[in-house]
């Protein structure tokens, strides 16, 4: 115990005595108070090869402008606003020294260039905290703004880290840090390649800007680093659009799917296939909602619990609408179309009244937020599930259809309605529930879509002209079309969209759409047959 | 040959429905004028703008009456026609504006100044001249309507699909027409007009006109179509929209009668959007949602597809009903239209005059049975029971 002690004053007065060897951090930072800009420049540097981390509040405050020093003495301080006078706190101790009137203090002036250089000896300062967080922001600080200063301590900080990341990461700052100071030729292209390896626009403007001061022998390597980090780029880049395209893709999926069913194999044009969606998001919201107010701990399951209920509340829905309305209208599609169109004017005024116009909130489950990154690429989860459920979705049904005996039945009736019926099977039953699945289908898509669009009244309008493309330009009949032709649509705009922008981008796929039905009428994958139509 | 074209057009209803339409022509603009303010007789300015813009709505219904009760093609995207002409409308009025903008430039409108442009885009040049604007109101609709049918019925797309993806154009052209960068003043569109022809379009002497206008343009159209539909390749027209396989191997061309009344059907919507532009005093992109033109389906659905004439009243009674709810009531309006839109379907195929129509005929035809039953019997009979079935 007691050499404990004894080893640990050594150590404090070594502390002490090494930082008054190499110069006195306060007689530092009260120098300030007279420095013009360029003097305090040098002086910070000094101040951060002191390597003393409790400057580090002063510096701080000097970047955020709360450092002020006192006109009778030139002390310097770090003041808070406390009513008309400062609260004065010491810069190194960070005790209270007392209060002084506003106007006794003068404030030091700092610009842009002062920021920058106080963020490197920050960064510099902080490298050796004990934190590993700080550490590795640290590092980031120094590698996003380096300089030559730093270079020692970033190198003595690289020697004493152990942790894996974080050391990485110091390399990294190291070889920046470099490139700008006046190490030898070799060292530098050796530090090309450390930060070529990086990647990223980042990398690409560390060695731009180096890349001035750089002697003329190692132009060709920073170009040849520069190009293949830009190559690399453009490939993950197009990763990043066509991962856009598939989330697009997806949503589209989702929205068409139902419809799929309904306008694909019923060929009932339905025109409040968008309310369905809308009704399978208000579900969710209503769950929600239920579940806030009476068991908060589910709320991570809120959407598990909402998709049973989206889809049976939407599919009695599509039971009622087709029972009440479509069974008279088979034979004629466009009065179908008509028919539809009103019940989803009724629909969205019903929801209007009972909710409200206003968009309703619908949270989030905590297992759908958040970003993670693949290489270059970023992915939100939210977008990562609804990929991952539009797919799971498309197989369940195509299962369904293929599969299993209501499956069968639907099929033999769309196909032969005449033949079914003589074969027993029910066709009026068939057809009502056919309905139901996909107005159902279009509820559970409506739970999945809340998550990313604004649940309002008007929700299904947005969707309904996107699916009916989908449906069409897949082919009408056909599940795999439909999954073809969502992904597809996603994707083309997605990489039409950096060059032309969203609205125009939109524009030309729908124009495409249009002149790609008139080249094949009946889709990507059009049913074959030798029926003539009228 | 142009006349018999035209008499022949001249059948009972027809004449009874442009005579009407003239006497509103006559009497509405001179009530509106002749009459002081406090009689009994006397129609507001507002009420007979209202009225115009209703006789614009039964012409653009008129227009879809043509390819749909005809010709079978269910156009979704007729209100893009419709805000074409408007827009060809509303480029003439806002060149007649002039250096009277709140930016005062002599050339530019007021948006462009706004956005910073120098130069006029070159589709706006030649908008200040009144005979060039008119004619843009029928070239851009009916060429887009050419290029659009010229493509669309040569690879035989119809029915649904012909539906979906004239919507789907439509839906196109709206999101063009928000575009600040299109030049047609984005999402705020064409507004704050001054003169027409030199005359101010807030005068009450100017309403009067466009009004008398609107009336006099809908009866020449409608002898446009009546005439259209009566003559020989009205028949034919019908028989593309009944069987058009069997027209088709009977030797006609389908893709360009379709075509034929694709195009004046387009330029009919076109009429109508330029006359209801400065009666309203705005044209904006809103005009180019696809469920204002599902709308217009809905005025000839009620009215009567096939009839020329219920398409007008379906439009003026709809439009009517539609002021009505959405200031007495606001929150049924979208509960009685889609009732509407499913009621009609449901119960009333034919709409109101093709259901009175029938009514008519059975009775027609069940006197002629009577008559025949008590043993007069008259020849003209027969063909009378065979058109009433």
């Amino acid at each position: 115990m007691l050499i404990r002690f004894i080893t640990l004053v050594f150590l404090l007065l070594s502390i002490a005595t090494s930082s008054f060897a190499q110069s006195d951090p306060k007689a530092l930072i009260d120098q300030l108070g007279k420095a013009d800009f360029k003097q305090a420049e040098e002086l910070i540097g000094q101040i951060a090869a002191t390597g003393d981390p409790r400057v580090v509040p002063a510096l701080n405050a000097f970047g955020e402008g709360d450092l002020y020093a006192r006109k009778s003495d030139g002390a310097v301080f770090i003041t808070k606003a406390a009513g008309a006078n400062f609260a004065l706190i010491d810069p190194l101790t960070g005790e209270s020294a007392g209060e002084a009137p506003k106007a006794a203090m003068v404030k030091l002036k700092i610009n842009n260039n002062l920021r920058r250089v106080i963020r490197s000896a920050m960064g510099g300062l902080t490298l050796l905290s004990p934190d590993r967080t700080v550490r590795l922001q640290a590092a980031d600080a120094v590698l996003r703004s380096p300089s030559a200063e730093n270079l020692e301590l970033v190198e003595a900080a690289l020697a004493k880290e152990t942790d894996r990341e974080v050391k990485a990461r110091m390399e990294e700052a190291r070889a920046a840090s470099i490139l700008i100071s006046n190490r030898s030729v070799e060292e530098k292209r050796a530090a090309i390649e450390t930060v070529a390896s990086l990647g990223g626009r980042g990398a690409i403007s560390i060695l731009m800007s180096a890349s001035s001061s750089l002697d003329a022998a190692l132009k060709p390597d920073v170009d040849a680093a520069i190009a293949k980090i830009e190559t690399t780029q453009a490939f993950w880049d197009m990763g990043q659009n066509v991962w856009y395209g598939i989330s697009l893709g997806s949503v589209l999926l989702l929205a068409a799917i139902g419809l799929a069913i309904t306008f694909g194999v019923m060929g009932i044009i339905n025109m409040a296939h968008g309310e369905m969606v809308m009704l399978g998001a208000y579900s969710t919201f209503v769950v929600q909602e239920a579940i806030r107010t009476s068991a908060p701990h589910l709320f991570d399951w809120s959407l598990a619990i909402a998709l049973p209920v989206a889809f049976l509340v939407t599919a009695a829905a599509g039971l009622i609408i087709e029972r009440g309305v479509i069974r008279f209208l088979y034979g004629r599609p466009l009065e179908t179309l008509l028919a539809t169109w009103g019940v989803s004017l009724i629909l969205q005024q019903l929801v209007r009244s009972i909710f409200g116009p206003t968009n309703q909130e619908v949270g989030n489950p905590s297992w759908m937020s958040g970003a993670f990154q693949l290489g270059q690429m970023q992915i939100t989860w939210n977008r990562l599930w609804i990929v991952a459920f539009s797919l799971t979705i498309f197989l369940g049904l195509l299962l369904l259809m293929k599969r299993s005996a209501f499956g069968l039945q639907m099929r033999a009736v769309t196909q032969n309605r005449r033949m079914a019926s003589s074969m027993g099977i029910r066709t009026p039953w068939v057809d009502a529930f056919t309905f139901a699945l996909g107005s159902g289908i279009a509820g559970i898509a409506g739970v999945a879509l809340s998550q990313i669009d604004n649940v309002s009244p008007n929700l299904g309008q947005s969707y309904i002209i996107d699916s009916f493309m989908v449906v069409v330009f897949g082919g009408v009949g056909n599940l795999w079309g439909t999954l073809v032709g969502a992904l597809s649509l996603g994707v083309l705009n997605k990489f039409l969209e950096p060059s032309v922008g969203a609205v125009l981008g939109k524009i030309l796929v729908l124009v495409l759409i249009i002149l790609f039905i008139q080249k094949r009428p009946r889709g990507l994958f059009a049913l074959k047959g030798r029926a003539i139509e009228a | 040959m142009i006349t018999s074209f035209i008499l022949r057009a001249l059948e009972g209803r027809i004449v009874a429905a442009i005579a009407i339409l003239l006497a509103v022509a006559v009497l509405v603009p001179a009530s509106n004028l002749l009459t002081p303010p406090d009689s009994a007789l006397h129609i507001p300015t507002y009420a007979m703008s209202l009225m115009g813009k209703y006789l614009c709505y039964a012409l653009l219904a008129l227009a879809l009456d043509l390819v749909w009760g005809y010709c079978g093609i269910l156009s979704l995207g007729h209100g893009a026609f419709f805000a074409l002409g408007g827009y060809a409308m509303g480029m003439y009025l806002m060149r007649q504006i002039g250096s009277r903008g709140v930016y005062g430039d002599p050339v530019l409108p007021d948006f462009m100044v706004f956005l910073n442009w120098k130069e006029l885009p070159w589709f706006w040049h030649g908008m200040d001249m009144f005979w060039f604007a008119m004619l843009m109101v029928l070239v851009v609709p009916g060429l887009l309507a050419f290029i659009f049918g010229w493509f669309a019925f040569r690879s035989r797309v119809n029915g649904v699909y012909l539906s979906i993806i004239t919507q789907a154009m439509t839906y196109a052209l709206m999101l063009a027409f928000f575009r600040n960068d299109m030049g047609f003043g984005g999402n705020n569109g064409l507004t704050d007009y001054k003169d027409i022809l030199g005359f101010s379009v807030q005068a009450d002497g100017t309403r009067a006109v466009l009004f008398a206008l609107s009336a006099i343009l809908l009866s020449l159209c409608l002898l446009l179509a009546s005439a259209i539909t009566r003559s020989k390749f009205g028949k034919v027209l019908v028989g593309v929209r009944d069987a058009e396989s069997r027209v088709r191997f009977l030797g006609f061309r389908v893709e360009n009668i379709k075509l034929f009344t694709f195009v004046v059907s387009a330029m009919m919507a076109g009429i109508a959007g330029a006359l209801f532009v400065p009666q309203v005093g705005i044209i904006n992109p809103g005009e180019f949602a696809p469920a204002n033109s599902i709308e217009v389906v809905v005025w000839t659905a009620v009215g009567g597809r096939g009839t020329l004439i219920g398409p007008i009243i379906g439009a003026v009674l709809v439009n009517g009903g539609k002021s009505f709810f959405t200031g007495a009531f606001p929150e049924f309006w979208l509960y009685a239209l889609g009732a509407l839109f499913i009621c009609v379907t449901l119960f009333m195929p034919k709409g109101i005059v093709g259901t009175v129509q029938g009514m008519l005929a059975n009775r027609r035809a069940a006197q002629a049975a009577a008559k025949a039953e008590a043993g007069q019997n008259d020849d003209r009979a027969t063909p009378q029971i065979q058109a009433a079935e």
